[in-house]
């Protein structure tokens, strides 16, 4: 077969690659060649038979073709016939992205599709087979009953081997296709299964909807940045630490708030930047700014202070004005009445007011409220306690001590220092406190161990001597007040003595055991520190209560006293009777002598006026009688003399502080003959009050 | 003269050093924490390395960098002028010794 074909291959190869036609033809020519190849073989079979008719075969040639030499003819050209794809590119380049360049694809696809035909086959076992089968197998069911009908039988798990009649007929394609039919009939009987589509099947995609993208960038911020620059030598190293230490040395003497007001003033040098809460770091300036608007505001008033005389002085002899200056008040201290106030000894804008409640029905709470003349609309301090202030003072040494008297009896010591609202000190039930308002108050010198006391004189006319030794408050009874009746016998034959009742007590400046006391009887007692059962002395000075007893600056013997029988009278302590009386017209709250005159003291009444007094210019009558009250009704209840500056505080019952200026007639030091100093100091002035007290005594021929 | 008045000087500076030698923060806008743990580790690294500025510098840098994040600088010297810009709240500028000064600052 082979040796038949190929000559008849060969023909058709030499004459083509002589026109020069591509291989592919010849290829073809090659294909197409064989089936004829195969027909000659089939022909050679026959031709074993009819050999003689093939050998008659002649050759036929065509027009066009080549005329070509025997040799040339017999020439062999060899063709590989390959499996390669003659119209594929052999060298196809791409661009890669990973490496940007272009490369050339390894392998070129050989393969060449010569016919496509979508065909339309399923597999019977398929859904859409079953499907399709199923809607067939219904069309079909009327005229393949029988043969369903067979068909179910053969389908009934019945072991019946008797349906050959059904078997045969399930031979051929169309038995399938009823078997199928029987197959889905029953499965269509029953409605539960699927039907699927044998032949027609269409296809069905879906997909989610992808939402779109989107992009998206941002930065941060950045961490802040700041610039610093220094230099950092030895002699700057050295300065800091000398500073340093010196900081160190000073925070360790300081006590008391008030060096640190000095040190704001200056500019600081900010070495170590504090931590602290933004609000309290600016609690200081804060502080400064408020006083600062506040002198602003009131910058006449302080002007006045400093500055103003009334010069109408010179044309009035024996007359005096009181300049108003600034008011103090708090908003919370206006329904209570000033009860008393203290000049801080050390600090000399400093005051102490306290405020409570003098009606016996009406108790409240009361109120400490310390005030500088830098800052006249708020208190530096506030202190709120539960019952009213009755009296308070100010220890001479250490400032931030103030001893308090309430209305309960109760006695406490506040330190300004310690940020608390309570006292740092309070005494007890126990401890001894009065049984009655404690009326006054007053710090004395530190006893022989060193501690500090203070005396209280309260309404169960015990005077009381109060230590302070290390948390507590001691108390010791100093004088029984005792009334000038015969002791009553009591139950058990004990003698039973009535008390008066204390309302005010003062200490001798000199001598240190003698003080004066008070009595709302009326009464004034002179008494020492040493004897507590008798008095030293005792005067009849008023018909009602003695509301204030106060030792003369300078004259060791003269002493005044007020009471609420509308009279004011300066005694002699070692006589019975007053030197002067001065009828003022209204209950006298409080009474003060002048700290730069003996002879120059002030009254406050309960009309709302200021009396000035100066012996010395009118021994009858006060040189000054102001009203120095807004209101009608207001009672004046103290008064005190500012010991620095020509000036005083009066307190009033409705919770407010008046300063007043002294005009220069009242504040007159003795002029001396000219070409004299002028000697100041106590001997002068105790030799101007002798001089008085000489006239006095002596009925003197002449009054003025 | 001069020699009597330069050894009480001298014994006075000699006193100086010895009052000075506490760490002294000289500016710092730290918080409290930081600031103290970084005031710890400067002094430890001083004394330390007291002779060699450029270890005790490296070491802090290196303390610094783990505990609180990436660059920090630091110098560590006796004498030298300064102008950084560091990152708000990450500076301590210290004097140690009465005689070393040590910067450090955070900026990346």
């Amino acid at each position: 077969m082979p040796v038949a074909a190929k000559p008849a291959l060969k023909k058709p190869v030499d004459t083509m690659s002589s026109q020069g036609l591509a291989s592919k033809k010849a290829s073809k020519g090659g294909k197409g060649k064989t089936p004829r190849g195969k027909d000659m073989d089939d022909m050679s079979e026959m031709g074993e038979v009819g050999d003689e008719w093939m050998q008659q075969k002649t050759m036929v040639k065509p027009d066009d073709q080549l005329e070509l030499t025997e040799q040339e003819m017999k020439e062999e050209f060899t063709r590989i016939l390959t499996a390669n794809n003659p119209h594929a590119p052999q060298n196809i380049v791409r661009f890669s992205f990973k490496e940007k360049v272009f490369k050339q694809v390894a392998s070129v696809d050989q393969l060449a599709i010569h016919f496509t035909l979508d065909g339309n086959m399923l597999h019977k076992d398929s859904d859409e087979a079953r499907r399709q089968m199923a809607r067939g197998g219904l069309a079909e069911a009327a005229p393949s009953e029988p043969a369903v009908a067979e068909g179910e039988e053969k389908a009934e798990p019945a072991a019946e081997g008797g349906e050959g009649e059904a078997k045969p007929e399930g031979e051929g394609g169309e038995a399938e296709k009823e078997e199928g039919a029987t197959q889905t009939a029953p499965a269509a009987k029953d409605g539960s299964k699927k039907l699927t589509n044998q032949f027609n099947f269409s296809e069905r995609a879906s997909q989610t909807f992808n939402n779109p993208y989107r992009e998206r960038g941002t930065q941060t911020e950045p961490p802040p940045r700041v610039n610093f620059s220094s230099t950092a030598n030895q002699w700057e190293i050295y300065d800091a630490y000398a500073e340093d230490i010196q900081r160190q040395e000073k925070s360790k003497e300081k006590k008391g708030f008030r060096g640190q007001q000095e040190s704001t003033s200056r500019k600081k040098i900010s070495a170590i930047e504090s931590q602290g809460d933004d609000i309290s770091r600016i609690e200081k300036p804060a502080k400064i700014l408020e006083r600062m608007v506040n002198q602003n505001t009131y910058d006449d008033i302080a002007q006045d202070f400093k500055y103003w005389e009334d010069v109408s002085d010179e044309y009035r002899e024996q007359e005096g004005t009181l300049l108003p200056l600034w008011k103090f008040s708090y908003e919370k201290s206006k329904r209570l009445a000033v009860t008393s106030i203290c000049w801080d000894p050390k600090y000399r804008d400093l005051l102490a007011v306290g405020h409570g409640s003098y009606d016996f029905l009406k108790q409240t709470r009361g109120l400490i409220c310390l005030y500088s003349l830098k800052n006249p609309s708020f208190p530096e301090f506030i202190y709120n306690t539960e019952t009213g202030v009755m009296c308070l003072d100010i220890h001479p040494a250490y400032p931030h001590l103030v001893a308090v008297g309430f209305y309960d009896g109760s006695v406490g010591v506040f330190s300004l220092t310690e940020k608390l609202q309570e006292p740092m000190y309070k005494c007890t039930a126990k401890g001894g406190k009065h049984t009655d308002p404690v009326w006054e108050v007053k710090w004395q010198k530190d006893d022989l161990d060193n501690n500090m006391n203070f005396f209280s004189i309260g309404g169960d006319g015990r005077v009381v001597s109060w230590t302070l030794v290390k948390n507590e408050l001691l108390c010791t009874d100093v004088i029984l007040l005792k009334l000038d009746e015969s002791p009553a016998d009591g139950a058990d034959g004990t003698q039973l003595f009535t008390l008066g009742c204390g309302t005010a007590f003062d200490f001798h400046k000199q001598t240190d055991y003698l003080f004066l006391v008070g009595t709302e009887e009326g009464k004034i007692h002179k008494c020492s520190k040493a004897y507590s059962s008798q008095f030293l002395d005792t005067f009849d000075a008023h018909h009602m209560a003695v509301h204030s007893v106060r030792w003369n600056t300078f004259h060791p013997k003269i002493f005044l006293s007020c009471s609420a029988d509308w009279t004011v009278k300066i005694w002699e302590h070692t006589s019975n009777m007053p030197l002067f009386t001065f009828d003022l017209g209204s209950s006298v709250g409080d009474v003060a002598w002048a700290p730069y005159s003996s002879t120059v003291f002030a009254a406050v009444t309960s009309d709302g006026k200021v009396h000035v007094f100066d012996l010395n210019v009118n021994k009858y009558e006060a040189l000054c009688e102001q009203v120095v009250v807004t209101k009608k009704k207001t009672k004046l209840t103290h008064i005190e003399f500012n010991p620095n500056y020509p000036m005083i505080i009066v307190g009033d019952d409705r919770g407010y502080v008046t300063s007043l200026k002294l005009s220069p007639n009242l504040r007159k030091i003795p002029k001396e003959k000219k070409g004299v100093e002028a000697a100041k100091g106590p001997e002068v002035e105790i030799a101007k009050m002798d001089k008085l007290l000489s006239l006095v005594r002596e009925p003197p021929p002449e009054k003025k | 003269m001069t020699e009597a008045a330069g050894e009480p000087k001298k014994e006075e500076a000699q006193d100086f050093r010895r009052l000075h030698s506490y760490p002294l923060i000289r500016h710092s806008d730290m918080n409290e924490e930081m600031r103290t743990e970084a005031m710890e580790l400067c002094v430890t690294a001083c004394e330390k390395f007291s002779t060699n500025n450029e270890t005790a510098a490296r070491m802090v840098k290196e303390s610094m960098d783990k505990k609180f994040g990436s660059s920090w600088h630091a110098v560590v010297g006796e004498g030298f002028g300064f102008e950084i810009t560091h990152e708000v709240k990450n500076l301590l500028y210290m004097f140690f010794g009465g005689e070393k000064a040590i910067i450090v600052w955070k900026c990346s």
